[in-house]
């Protein structure tokens, strides 16, 4: 198990570059998420804001 | 009113460019000199080795060919855009592309055919050696065109915007490379005293390319920043 | 039957919904081919003769760099079409997808510098394919912040797709002359680095890490999209609905 973790000495050269790749796919997967999220909470608070006003 | 032939326009736009850079001919040497510059500065900060130098030479005359056009892009139609007289020549019954192939022209002959001229004296500063010049001098004149040609396209989508200039260069050098390539190996290969048809070659094959495409993408890039 | 899907697709509207349902089936095949493709790479395929363990960074860099160019040309594509039939789909796609490509172009030039630096003994070599990678990064980074700099969504869309269309024309330009700067001054060792057969052992995980990223791609352009459309009609009534229902 330890050999697979150590690649052959490579270690430090092998696992940044799956890590990295983990941070990339992660990273483009949530942002575009969070965008949506972000536009209809603000679209929601402007409709709570015109009906409170209509009051 | 009479309408103009699509040569009468063309010369006559290129005549008014011409005459307007010459109103302002004190900031015309401003390229030039810029050039000049930055290409005195490089033997001073790589140090007096004669070999290095030349080594590096046709590279630093290039790159600073490069940012001279960079600089001098913005003016291509910075002041037409201010005025207005940008609007008006995209509602000219002419074809645009062929208008603002006047205008690139233009600007080549104000702005890069001076670095074209002041290239054998670069050659002497960075210990170019004589053969070599003649080379130098046919990349320049078959490349800054592509420069600005490449570069209008450039300008013309970012000339609306605030901090255009700082984008331009970010859009437009990578798209300089290939010439930077072609045109440093080949006084590198004159240097050395190979033929340099392939490289010659090549570079016109950019500079007809871009001439062809060039102007309709400009074209098309103006009418959206305009919209 | 499929012209009037296309057509459809064209509307917002429908494209949101249509997406909303296709995205889980992307990520579910994309993540069920990463496993896959990763526990073959990493433990079912061979150690390397000449490299040992360190290649297996391949299964990542590969895949990423057919990714960025992939979806530059997607991107180019979809350019072409909105420029031509004013599609605004297409105009979402081409900037849903520039983050995307920047990062695999990103992440294609790391992982060759944490690749190369075993192999050749530097962080970063001025080797044809890097240098190519990182002219493309730079493509990206424009489309990028010329998108960000129009304040017009409409407009910056379609000055996007004009900057992917010349960049595409320009890559293999660009491409071509990189290869000819690099022979000059490379050594043979380094050019048998890519030697083109590959023992299937290590050709079907690499393969698979391909599919893996492309149904990636489908999943989060198809997401990112769908956030710019309703960032977009946001003062449509469909979205101004669907808050509603939602609030609920």
């Amino acid at each position: 198990m330890s050999e697979f973790f150590a690649m052959g000495g490579y270690a430090v050269y092998v696992w940044p570059s799956f890590l990295l790749a983990l941070i990339v796919l992660v990273a483009n997967v949530v942002a575009p998420m969070r965008q949506r999220r972000r536009v209809l909470t603000d679209i929601a608070r402007k409709h709570r804001r015109a009906r409170k006003q209509q009051r | 009113m009479s309408t103009l032939s699509l040569t009468s326009a063309f010369s006559l736009l290129l005549k008014r460019d011409l005459v307007l850079a010459y109103r302002r001919r004190a900031e015309l040497v401003n390229p030039m000199l810029f050039f000049v510059l930055v290409t005195a500065m490089f033997p001073l900060g790589i140090g007096n080795d004669a070999k290095l130098i030349t080594a590096v030479g046709p590279g630093v005359v290039w790159v600073a060919a490069l940012l001279a056009a960079l600089l001098s892009l913005d003016s291509m139609f910075r002041s037409d855009f201010d005025d207005g007289s940008l609007e008006q020549f995209m509602l000219s019954a002419h074809p645009v592309s062929i208008l603002v192939l006047a205008k690139i022209l233009a600007h080549w002959l104000v702005t890069g055919l001076p670095l074209f001229i002041i290239a054998p004296l670069l050659a002497v500063l960075l210990n170019i050696p004589a053969s070599a010049i003649p080379t130098l001098m046919l990349t320049l004149i078959l490349g800054t065109p592509v420069l600005s040609l490449i570069g209008s396209v450039g300008v013309a989508l970012t000339v609306g915007l605030r901090r255009g200039g700082v984008i331009l260069s970010l859009l437009v050098l990578p798209l300089y490379v290939p010439v930077l390539i072609f045109a440093t190996d080949a006084v590198k290969t004159a240097i050395v005293g190979i033929p340099t048809t392939a490289q010659l070659s090549i570079l016109s094959a950019m500079l007809v390319g871009s001439l062809v495409l060039a102007p309709m993408a400009t074209a098309a890039s103006l009418r959206i920043s305009l919209s | 039957m499929i012209i009037r899907f296309f057509h459809q697709m064209g509307s917002p509207r429908y494209f949101y919904k249509v997406a909303g349902k296709l995205i889980p089936w992307f990520m579910t095949g994309f993540l069920i081919t990463l496993v896959w493709g990763l526990y073959n790479g990493l433990f079912i395929a061979p150690p390397d003769y000449q490299q040992g363990e360190s290649y297996r960074i391949m299964y990542i860099h590969v895949p990423a760099a057919w990714m960025s160019m992939f979806i530059y040309v997607v991107m180019a594509v979809s350019g072409l079409i909105s420029l031509v039939w004013r599609i605004k789909m297409t105009e979402i796609i081409v900037i849903s997808s520039a983050t995307v490509g920047a990062s695999f172009t990103f992440l294609a030039l790391a992982t060759g510098s944490l690749w190369g630096k075993p192999m050749w003994g530097t962080w970063w070599v001025w080797d044809a394919r890097l240098t190519s990678e990182l002219l493309l990064l730079f493509l990206y980074l424009g489309i990028i912040a010329l998108h960000s700099a129009i304040e017009d969504k409409r407009v910056a869309a379609r000055a996007v797709s004009i900057l992917a269309l010349v960049g595409v024309v320009n890559i293999p330009i660009i491409h071509y002359s990189v290869e000819w700067w690099n022979t000059l001054h490379q050594p043979a060792s380094i050019t048998k680095f890519d030697k083109p057969s590959m023992d299937m052992s290590m050709l079907i995980p690499l393969l698979t890490m391909a599919i893996s990223f492309k149904l990636y791609y489908g999943a989060v352009v198809l997401m990112r999209a769908r956030a710019e459309i309703i960032e977009r009609e946001r003062n449509s009534r469909w979205v101004q609905e669907m808050v509603e229902e939602e609030a609920k």
